[in-house]
């Protein structure tokens, strides 16, 4: 997302930088908060309507039809990452793509693709989580801690 | 349709949220993304993702909040009835679809295609 800027090296390139950098637009984050909002909302109102589809087809409810809704909508973003379109849509979405499980799935993906070349064992298994695997930890060392106080505290 | 209306607002508000946070600071989104799972563990310990998860449905337990929420509710419910070692054993009781679902489902997308772009 963010593009580094080449290092000048002489003093008219720093100052050609500085000037490219002062009459560079702003990043629009008016605009991008509200696609974000806008897909990351459309995201949910799907994944509200598989969680809806699943409560009535398994005879479940809510709370248990949440989790298949959790995997359909982790295999709808592997599946897009897979055909290279998952890139496109988050160029528009931004957050709105990366903050729900998609883009969970969707780092799952990319890092095992572009690790594959290193092989099944190496690349694809070792890499997998070479993103996504920060999430896991920070979630369970929090979840360890959130679940001590709640054994101690009476 | 209530339903709908809320997933869409919370579930938008939370997205927003991130977008707010990669365009206006220097964190990453690895650092992001880990930063709402931690939230959402801490909400679930404080007591308050359920009561949104209730409100909101599918607007929050699709972001990645509701993963540090369920590790957190599945370590506290069994350390409820286990005492500390729960923690240990309840910890991947909820999210266990979310991660097989991930491990499964990225496996075999991995297999079938390949890299998009590049050589």
């Amino acid at each position: 997302m963010g593009k580094k800027q080449e290092p000048a090296r002489n003093s008219t390139q720093r100052k050609y930088v500085k000037e490219v950098n002062r009459r560079a637009p702003r990043p629009p984050v008016l605009r991008n908060v509200i696609l974000a909002f806008v897909t990351g909302g459309t995201v949910c109102v799907v994944g509200q309507a598989f969680t809806d589809f699943y409560a009535w087809l398994m005879d479940l409810t809510p709370q248990e039809a949440g989790n298949p809704a959790v995997a359909t909508m982790i295999l709808i973003g592997a599946l897009l990452t897979g055909f290279g379109v998952f890139d496109k849509l988050a160029k528009v979405a931004g957050a709105g793509l990366a903050v729900p499980v998609t883009g969970f799935a969707n780092s799952v993906v990319a890092s095992a693709l572009e690790f594959k070349k290193e092989g099944l064992v190496f690349g694809v298994g070792g890499k997998m989580f070479q993103l996504a695997g920060a999430v896991i930890v920070f979630g369970v060392v929090t979840a360890f801690i959130v679940g001590l106080i709640s054994a101690l505290l009476p | 349709m209530g339903q709908y209306v809320a997933a869409f607002v919370v579930g938008g508000a939370i997205c927003a949220l991130g977008q707010v946070l990669l365009d206006t600071t220097k964190f990453s989104p690895g650092h992001i993304l880990s930063g709402f799972t931690v939230a959402g563990g801490v909400l679930a310990g404080l007591g308050l993702y359920e009561p949104l998860i209730k409100f909101a449905g599918a607007g929050a337990t699709m972001p990645i909040s509701s993963f540090g929420n369920a590790l957190a509710q599945g370590a506290m419910k069994e350390a409820a009835k286990n005492g500390v070692i729960g923690v240990l054993t309840g910890m991947f009781e909820l999210t266990s679809t979310g991660i097989t679902a991930a491990i499964v489902f990225g496996f075999f997308v991995a297999l079938i295609f390949n890299p998009k772009g590049g050589k």
